[in-house]
């Protein structure tokens, strides 16, 4: 149909931005949510996941503009397209949210996670240890004469690589704050 | 001029300044000082309920027969609980309905103090949104706030906690000329090039249709209104969802009846062989759509919806439209005109003689013979004997749901009140009470089941009460009749906990209750007692004692495409797969 020939995405509200058929195929998409920084907008976030049989592979939320109270909300989920399109109608429907962002689909993004990382021993391991952290441009943040706290930013495969190194080197603890991104360019 | 009053005060005044007329309520110990409010004020009618579900309901009925949102008021913990059934019964079918709840103090929320219950928490997943007040001076903005949202874009259920503390501290009141502008403003117009591509496709469509929802109703009159030009105009068949009855009436010429699970056989088929499909205000509900991989396989389908969330949630479209939908039809209609007002009429000529084929089949077909009232035959007279009347009406759910949608006709939107997402038993005996606080000297009748009346029937107390002269139609066959339809079906004729044993005798209960009792089990006296419950100056209980084993056809038996219809007890044998089974 001539109609239809319409560039998707060629204008932002166009309902042409959908996609065009339903897949099997499981995709990641990393969303960004700016919601009013009100009592409960977290758990409908939530609970829109919950409810409807979404996944939440990571979340982070903090304020990001203290005297407008808006909160940036960055989720990691894995869907069909059919199921990412319906998470994006769905958050966008809840009143407090201002905007849904496919930071996936909406061109390059950047991907930011920071963990720390507990690795405890002696010898040739702490050392080995230390060695890995620098290449990787972790920071020592604690340390004892049988453990080192490292602090490392970076994508969550990086953090990943990271981890399983350590694990033989006596890898006791982690804490990972889940992904921020914002896209790049203006 | 700046107004300091108590918050309790406030709420009163924002309802006023909001348009209310009338607020279904229940008192309690977190509200009382509202309730003091209303005690000294006439301008707002607080109609007492029975139970806080009636209240919702009530303001449903009330909501769909006006067009403006229904309000309610209620206590803290038990008050809010009991209200929640109706309020998911709102969210599910679009129904825009305001809860005021009391709550305890601020000081004591989250002490487990009495009757202390999580009300925004346990409502927060079933309404559009919810606020806890924590400050009188936030009390009348959000109040404000709250009706914008329950009645714009896709209308919906709201809620706002109110604690006691927070009734009796005074701060300045805004009026709602004053109140901050809510970002929330969904978008109304819809896509222009969308429009062009779905008036490009019904230029060239062979045998299209239109399948319209409760969408077209909550869109307001005129949506109704221009949904007719574009039949008249175009000459496309017509089929609606049981929510969407009412906005093409029901004696129009290019009327199908309603299609789904019990919609009838010439919609149905007419929805598997179009090839083109546009859904106006419908949601592809399961209902609807019987087996999704096999819908409507071969057609092209336009979506017109106001909730982005509902395009592609269920089927697959091609053309998905966004926006309100009176502003599309209106847009619509100026491309088809504007480009000469083409359609393939040679095309549509052997579409309607198709139909025409399958309408021959008279799906409906029932034969009433015999000593016992067939319940198709009850719905029958009581159309015959009501349609001249200005009628409203309202069902419960199962059976009887069905046979009212199937053979009740209307002519006009907002005529028809009934429990479509949810399909909440209980629902329409406060519904009536709701339509009939509207429409005061209409007929308002609920057509209803014996099962689902008793789950509310304490409301009849609020119908004498208030002098509200409200019909209950109620078809009584003794049985849960849906539930034995499916087990006759579906599970070896072993009919599980499907009757009602230990009824009351209806005619003491209304004498008990102070209204009217009638009785009548003999086809003969059907036409009489109708009559006599019309006349009636009050409110009647018709107690129509009727076939105990009649089942609901056509039917789409769960797991089965459109074109699978049961159309009587001779095809139902084997008729359900093992996977259909599964689905409800």
């Amino acid at each position: 149909m001539s109609a239809l020939k319409i560039k998707k995405g060629s204008t932002k509200h166009s309902a042409y931005n959908l996609r065009p058929t339903f897949s099997d195929v499981m995709e990641a998409h990393t969303l960004a949510v700016v919601v009013d920084n009100e009592a409960g907008v977290l758990a409908r976030v939530i609970g829109l996941f919950s409810g409807r049989g979404y996944n939440i592979d990571s979340l982070t939320v903090a304020e990001i503009d203290h005297e407008g109270h808006r909160s940036r909300i960055t989720i990691v989920t894995t869907g069909t397209p059919q199921v990412i399109e319906q998470i994006k109608a769905q958050l966008g429907r809840i009143v407090p949210v201002h905007e849904v962002h496919d930071l996936t689909v909406e061109g390059a993004a950047v991907e930011r996670e920071l963990a720390l990382l507990k690795v405890t021993g002696t010898g040739d391991k702490r050392v080995e240890a230390l060695r890995l952290a620098d290449i990787f441009r972790a920071n020592v943040v604690d340390s004892t004469l049988e453990s080192f706290v490292f602090e490392i930013t970076g994508t969550p495969e990086k953090i990943d690589a990271f981890a399983d190194l350590m694990r033989p080197l006596g890898l006791s603890e982690v804490a990972r704050t889940g992904v921020a991104a914002l896209s790049r360019g203006q | 001029m700046t107004r300091q009053m108590t918050g309790a005060k406030m709420i009163v005044q924002a309802l006023k300044d909001q348009g209310v007329e009338v607020v279904f309520g229940y008192p309690g110990g977190a509200v009382l000082p509202i309730y003091d409010e209303i005690f000294q004020q006439n301008d707002i009618r607080h109609i007492l309920v029975r139970h806080e579900q009636g209240a919702v309901h009530a303001a449903e009925g009330y909501a769909r027969a006006t067009n403006k949102p229904g309000v309610v008021l209620v206590t803290s913990g038990p008050g809010a609980t009991n209200a929640v059934t109706g309020i998911t019964d709102a969210l599910m079918d679009s129904i825009p309905i305001v809860v005021l709840s009391g709550q305890v103090p601020t000081f004591m929320i989250g002490n487990d103090a009495f009757q202390e219950a999580d009300t925004v928490g346990i409502t927060r997943a079933c309404t559009k949104h919810n606020w806890l007040v924590k400050d009188t001076a936030s009390l009348s903005g959000t109040i404000h706030e709250a009706f914008h949202v329950a009645t714009t874009g896709r209308p919906g259920p709201v809620l706002i906690d109110i604690p006691k503390d927070v009734q009796f501290a005074s701060a300045t009141y805004t009026p709602p000329q004053k109140a901050k502008t809510s970002h929330y403003q969904p978008p109304v117009k819809g896509d222009m090039e969308a429009i062009t591509a779905l008036v490009e496709a019904m230029e060239k469509a062979k045998k299209p249709i239109f399948y319209t929802g409760g969408g077209v109703i909550n869109s307001g009159p005129a949506a109704s209104q221009l949904l007719r030009e574009l039949v008249e105009s175009t000459n496309f068949p017509i089929t609606s969802t049981l929510m969407g009855l009412g906005a093409y009436p029901g004696t129009g010429k290019n009327w199908l009846g309603m299609l789904g699970m019990h919609g009838l056989y010439e919609a149905n088929m007419a929805m598997h062989d179009c090839d083109l499909m546009i859904n106006i205000g419908a949601r592809f509900d399961d209902r609807i759509t019987g087996l999704v991989s096999a819908f409507s396989p071969n057609s092209k389908k336009a979506h017109i919806d106001i909730d982005p969330s509902s395009i592609n949630k269920v089927i697959h479209v091609d053309i998905p439209i966004i926006g309100d939908v009176a502003h599309v039809l209106e847009d619509i209609l100026k491309v088809w005109k504007a480009r000469g007002r083409k359609t393939d009429k040679e095309s549509l000529q052997s579409w309607w003689a198709k139909i025409e084929d399958w309408k021959k089949v008279d799906c409906l077909a029932y034969k009433q013979a015999g000593k016992s009232i067939k319940p198709q035959y009850a719905i029958q007279r009581l159309e015959e004997l009501t349609r001249d009347h200005d009628r409203y009406i309202c069902t419960e759910v199962g059976q009887h749901q069905m046979w009212a949608a199937q053979f009740l006709t209307f002519d006009d939107p907002n005529r028809w009140m009934t429990s479509g997402g949810l399909g909440t038993m209980g629902y329409g005996l406060p519904a009536s009470v709701g339509v009939q606080m509207a429409h005061p000297d209409s007929l308002v009748i609920n057509v209803a089941g014996e099962a689902s009346w008793l789950m509310n029937m304490q409301e009849m107390g609020t119908a004498v009460q208030f002098r509200l002269p409200v019909k209950q139609f109620i078809l009584n066959n003794e049985r849960l009749g849906m539930v034995r339809q499916w087990q006759e079906l579906l599970h070896g004729e072993r009919y599980s906990h499907s009757w009602s044993e230990a009824l009351p005798d209806f005619v003491k209960l209304a004498e008990a209750f102070g209204c009217r009792g009638i009785k009548v089990d003999d086809p003969a006296d059907l036409d009489e007692a109708i009559k006599e419950m019309i006349a009636y100056d009050g409110p009647v209980i018709l107690d129509c004692l009727v076939e105990k084993h009649e089942n609901c056809f056509p039917m789409i038996p769960s797991g089965e495409p459109h074109n699978k219809m049961l159309l009587g007890e001779a095809s139902t044998k084997d008729a359900i797969g093992a996977s259909g089974a599964v689905m409800v």
